[in-house]
Formats: C-alpha cells, sequence, structure tokens
C-alpha cells in the first residue's frame, strides 16, 4: 500500500518542513519497496515539482483559494481524496501546528494508530522514536493498527536530495460552507522577513542580562549577521521588553534549532525544556555560576555588551574571507 | 454557556525523568504531579473568565486513577464548578479522548478546552480527536479568546503568523500562552473545593491504538567547551569547522 504525504505551504511556497515530512515519506515508501504521493492544498506559487528532488513521483494540488488557510474539517476532506485516489494506508505530516490539527481528525477516519512528534524511520520492530518529557526522555511507539498517521518533528530528520521533479496532478475536492470550521477573519504577519521560531536552523535569544529593550540592537546585529532568528526568555516577554511570540521554552515556543545562542539567560529548567533539542548550544553569560554552561556545548564568561558585537564582526571577517 | 475543560496530570517540569521495569514504566518515586501548564493556566482559568463575565458553569475532566484527586481538587479551588474522572490508566491520546466522550454522556457543551500539549507526552493532538469524535469545529493553538455576540472570536499563533478567526459554538480548541495569566488558588476557594461535586465514570473500555513499548534517556552532552572572553571570536570558527552548524 502506497503512502501518501501532506505538503504545506506558506505564502503559496512549499515549507521547509514539507520537505523534510516528503523524504520521511519517500524513505518510508522505499523501505517498504511502494510508493510516496503528495498532496499540497491551496494556490501555489509553482514550487510543487521540487518534490521529486527528496523522492516524490506525483503530487496531487488542491489549488482552491479557500484552502490557502488551515481549517481542519476542509484540509481533512482533501488529505482524505488522496487517501481514496492513491489508495494509501498511511499519512505522513509535519509536526507543525498545522499537522498537528490535521492528524488526528485523519486517523479515526482511516482507524490508523497516530505516532506523533517523530524523528526517524520505524526500527527493525516497528517502533518509532519520538522526543517525551520536554526533551527530556525518548519512547519508542509501537502502533496496534494496521494503518499509520505519523507526523515528523520539523528539523530532525535528515534526508539526501536528489535530482528530479515530481509530476503535479490538480485534484478536485468539493467544498461546501460546512467543510469549513471557522471563518478567517484577518492574517498578521508577525515574522518580520525572519524564518519563524518553529522552524528556524539558527536562533539567537537573550535574556535578562540584557538590562533593557534599548539595549537589543547587538542582538539584532548578531541574528542578522548569522540569518538566525531572534527569540527571548519568559521573564523577557513577560514584562514587555520583546513581543510575546519570541519567547522560547516550557510555556512558550519549543524550538530545535542547529544552533541556539542564549545571551545573558541564567537557564531556568523551564527555559531549557524549550530549547534542549537544540543541536548545539552557546551559552554567554557574565555570571560563571549560571546552570546553562552546563547544558551548553561552548560557553563564554563576559560581558555581552562586550562579547557580542565582537561575534557580529568574526561573522563579517569569516564571510569576507 | 457551558464548558468542559480537560485536564491531565503530568511530572513537574522540575522533575527528573527516569523509568522502571526494564525502561517500560515510568518512575513516579518522589515525582511532584501538577496540572498540566497548558492546561492550567491558559485552558481552565480562560474558561474561568469567561464564566466570570457571562455566567454559566465550568466542568474539568480528567482520566486517570484515584491518586489524580490531588490535581482536580486544585483545578475546582481555582474556581471550575464541579469535576467529572474517569477511573482508568490512560494509554494513549486516542483512548483518553474517546472516554472523554464517552464521559461526556451526550452533554452538549458550547466549548471544550484542552492545552495546546501535554508536557509529558507533548503530542498536542487531544483536542484534534476530541473534534472529529464530536464532529466539531476545531481552532487549534488559541492565544486569545473573546465572546462577541453570538461569535466567538480567537487569535491563533502559529509559525510566526498570527490569525484571527471567528467561530460558532460549540466547538473544540486547544489553548496556548497568551490566552490568561495563571492564577493561584485563594483560601475561599481551597474550602469552597473540598465540598465541589466530582464525578467518578468507569470507562466504556475503547483500546489504545498506540503504545510505549520503551523509553530512553537522552545521551549525556559531552560537557561545555569554555572559551575565554578575550578569544570571543574563536567560537565563530568552532562553530563553522568544529560544530559545522554555521
Amino acid at each position: 500500500m502506497s503512502i501518501l504525504v501532506f505538503v504545506e505551504l506558506q505564502n503559496g511556497n512549499l515549507k521547509k518542513s514539507a520537505f523534510e515530512a516528503a523524504a520521511y515519506a519517500a524513505d518510508l515508501a522505499a523501505s517498504r519497496s511502494t510508493e510516496a504521493v503528495a498532496i499540497a492544498l491551496g494556490e501555489s506559487n509553482g514550487d510543487l515539482e521540487q518534490l521529486g528532488k527528496v523522492g516524490i513521483s506525483k503530487v496531487w494540488h488542491v489549488a482552491d483559494a479557500k484552502l490557502n488557510h488551515l481549517t481542519s474539517r476542509s484540509y481533512t476532506k482533501c488529505i482524505m481524496a488522496g487517501v481514496e485516489q492513491t489508495g494509501a494506508d498511511t499519512v505522513v505530516l509535519s509536526h507543525t501546528s498545522t499537522g498537528k490539527t490535521l492528524a488526528p481528525r485523519v486517523a479515526i477516519r482511516m482507524n490508523a494508530g497516530l505516532l506523533a512528534c517523530v524523528s526517524d524511520l520505524p526500527d527493525a520492530e516497528g517502533n518509532y522514536r519520538k522526543s517525551m518529557f520536554s526533551g527530556k526522555a525518548w519512547g519508542n511507539i509501537g502502533n496496534k493498527e494496521g494503518a499509520a498517521v505519523i507526523t515528523v518533528n520539523p528539523n530532525a530528520y535528515t534526508y539526501v536530495v536528489k535530482e528530479g521533479a515530481a509530476a503535479v496532478e490538480a485534484l478536485a475536492v468539493l467544498l461546501g460552507d460546512n467543510d469549513f470550521d471557522y471563518t478567517v477573519k484577518e492574517v498578521i504577519n508577525e515574522s518580520a522577513g525572519m524564518t519563524p521560531l518553529p522552524e528556524a536552523e539558527l536562533v539567537v535569544s537573550a535574556g535578562r542580562g540584557m538590562k533593557g529593550p534599548e539595549n537589543w540592537g547587538i542582538i539584532e546585529e548578531l541574528a542578522g549577521e548569522l540569518g538566525a532568528t531572534t527569540a527571548c526568555s519568559r521573564p523577557v516577554s513577560d514584562i514587555g521588553w520583546r513581543p510575546h511570540h519570541e519567547h522560547v521554552g516550557q510555556t512558550g515556543i519549543t524550538i530545535k534549532p542547529n544552533l541556539y545562542i542564549a545571551v545573558g539567560i541564567s537557564g531556568a529548567i523551564q527555559h531549557l525544556a524549550g530549547v534542549n533539542q537544540s543541536k548545539c548550544i552557546v551559552v554567554i553569560n557574565k555570571d560563571p555560576e549560571a546552570p546553562f554552561f552546563k547544558a551548553a556545548d561552548y560557553g563564554i564568561v563576559g560581558d555581552a555588551f562586550d562579547v557580542v558585537p565582537r561575534l557580529t564582526e568574526a561573522i563579517k571577517k569569516m564571510k569576507a574571507s | 454557556m457551558k464548558i468542559l475543560v480537560c485536564i491531565s496530570k503530568v511530572p513537574d517540569t522540575t522533575a527528573k525523568i527516569s523509568f522502571t521495569d526494564n525502561n517500560t514504566k515510568f518512575n513516579e518515586d518522589k515525582v511532584q504531579f501538577i496540572i498540566n501548564p497548558y492546561d492550567e493556566w491558559y485552558a481552565l482559568v480562560r474558561a474561568l473568565e469567561l464564566k466570570e463575565a457571562n455566567g454559566g458553569t465550568v466542568t474539568v475532566i480528567n482520566a486517570g486513577l484515584a491518586d489524580n484527586e490531588q490535581i482536580i481538587r486544585k483545578a475546582l479551588a481555582l474556581g471550575a464548578d464541579d469535576a467529572i474522572r474517569i477511573n482508568m490508566q490512560p494509554e494513549d491520546a486516542y483512548q483518553t479522548a474517546a472516554e472523554i466522550v464517552a464521559a461526556m454522556n451526550g452533554e452538549q457543551y458550547d466549548i471544550i478546552l484542552t492545552g495546546k500539549e501535554t508536557i509529558d507526552y507533548n503530542g498536542g493532538i487531544m483536542g484534534g480527536f476530541i473534534a472529529e469524535m464530536l464532529d466539531l469545529p476545531y481552532v487549534s493553538m488559541a492565544s486569545k479568546l473573546d465572546k462577541n455576540g453570538d461569535v466567538f472570536v480567537l487569535e491563533r499563533e502559529i509559525e510566526g503568523v498570527k490569525e484571527i478567526v471567528e467561530v460558532k459554538a460549540p466547538f473544540v480548541l486547544s489553548a496556548q500562552k497568551g490566552m490568561a495569566e495563571a492564577r493561584i488558588p485563594n483560601m475561599r476557594g481551597i474550602l469552597a473545593s473540598k465540598s465541589k461535586p466530582v464525578k467518578v465514570v468507569e470507562p466504556s473500555g475503547t483500546g489504545a491504538r498506540t503504545h510505549v513499548a520503551a523509553f530512553a534517556l537522552p545521551a549525556e552532552k559531552g560537557g561545555c567547551k569554555m572559551i575565554p572572553a578575550e578569544n570571543a571570536e574563536q567560537l565563530i570558527d568552532l562553530l563553522k569547522n568544529e560544530a559545522k552548524v554555521i
């Protein structure tokens, strides 16, 4: 039985997490000697054939402008149309806000087990590894059903980019008013041109050690030079120095970038819970006793106002050479 | 307005995570349990605020054995009117959702709230299961919830974008930061909670669809490499050539 992968678009372009989910589905299909077919919803700027580079041969495209924004019923109806077309017994999605929203509905309609937030292809026993306890443990999850719905943790699955172009085929799904959960009144872009935090590979974050919101310039410059997204600790967003959507940690956003640079953040356990899956952690703090150093890969004990601008300069030099 | 809030019992954020029985069981020894923060700070507190402004009732529902009474009483002390406890040890989100729907016993609620995820299983899928089982609209990742006449206006904070949506009751939502500020139960609430009704219902027997075969702890970090502040520039070289992340 084939595998269907739902690939997310944002502003008409495939998201980075969409390529990860597609590659996961293609690799899973290859291990089962079957094929992976993708489905995309909403208007596209024309990059769907790029999915061929991660092993997808065909993409179903429901190009209805009403699908430019998620609602769980309309999207589920389209995904199920794709399941029927392909006869898939496995559906793969990204473990993004959209994937998490859709996966339960799809799983129930397919009588499937839902393997959420997995990082790897199933092991020899057919179990899926997933991060649990806010990054403090792994679980190996088994499926009791024949059918499976899998959500793939963003920035966790590594894959090879090959040559190839996928064939894009239009799929028509009739949608009535009752197929939409709600009306989307307004969409406000908050990312200001940066990669959104949950998808960012590089993040520069700062905390109370910055002493005041007027001092964030050096953080923004370092992030800008790196091409990183800015983030902050909870106290800083609570007192209004930085917007709430920048707060990473237990009660804010959980991130797993390749590089997390924390400036002037002591590293409370609640903060660590949101960032401890980062592949490389750099801590810059003037307090050598800051608990964050225990969770870091690289540390600098020093004054942020001295160290950070020098790092920015060093990156400029590296790029110039 | 009738509101149902699903609450989960989770180990406190600071709890040491370890496993027993050949890494198949979470070790509860010396672990402090709390209401899942997303269920409490955001879902429950906002539900209580809506009730206080518009009238109605807030019921909390939890799947767990008798020792879950402690977190249920806390929810009542915060201001929930009554509680339902499904007498079971939940095995997965699907089973828990099915039992929550069964325990509702046909009762209609205007809003059903969950947290955006639990801090132990980190699935973020409970709200979607309940919405599908009840055939209701589902507003996930909601950071704001207001009543405006006969519609509800919600904000969804998602990857780099804020969406403002309008939905009619009944609906299901998953709550995240922004929806409300944390509350601490006061003495009156704690005293009142002791006499509030907790209905215990037996599970319908729906089976789980997934199971945990084994747990594992992550590999220890190799230790932090310290760079003297006067050589800070060296970090960039290490990130590029040693860690290979830039």
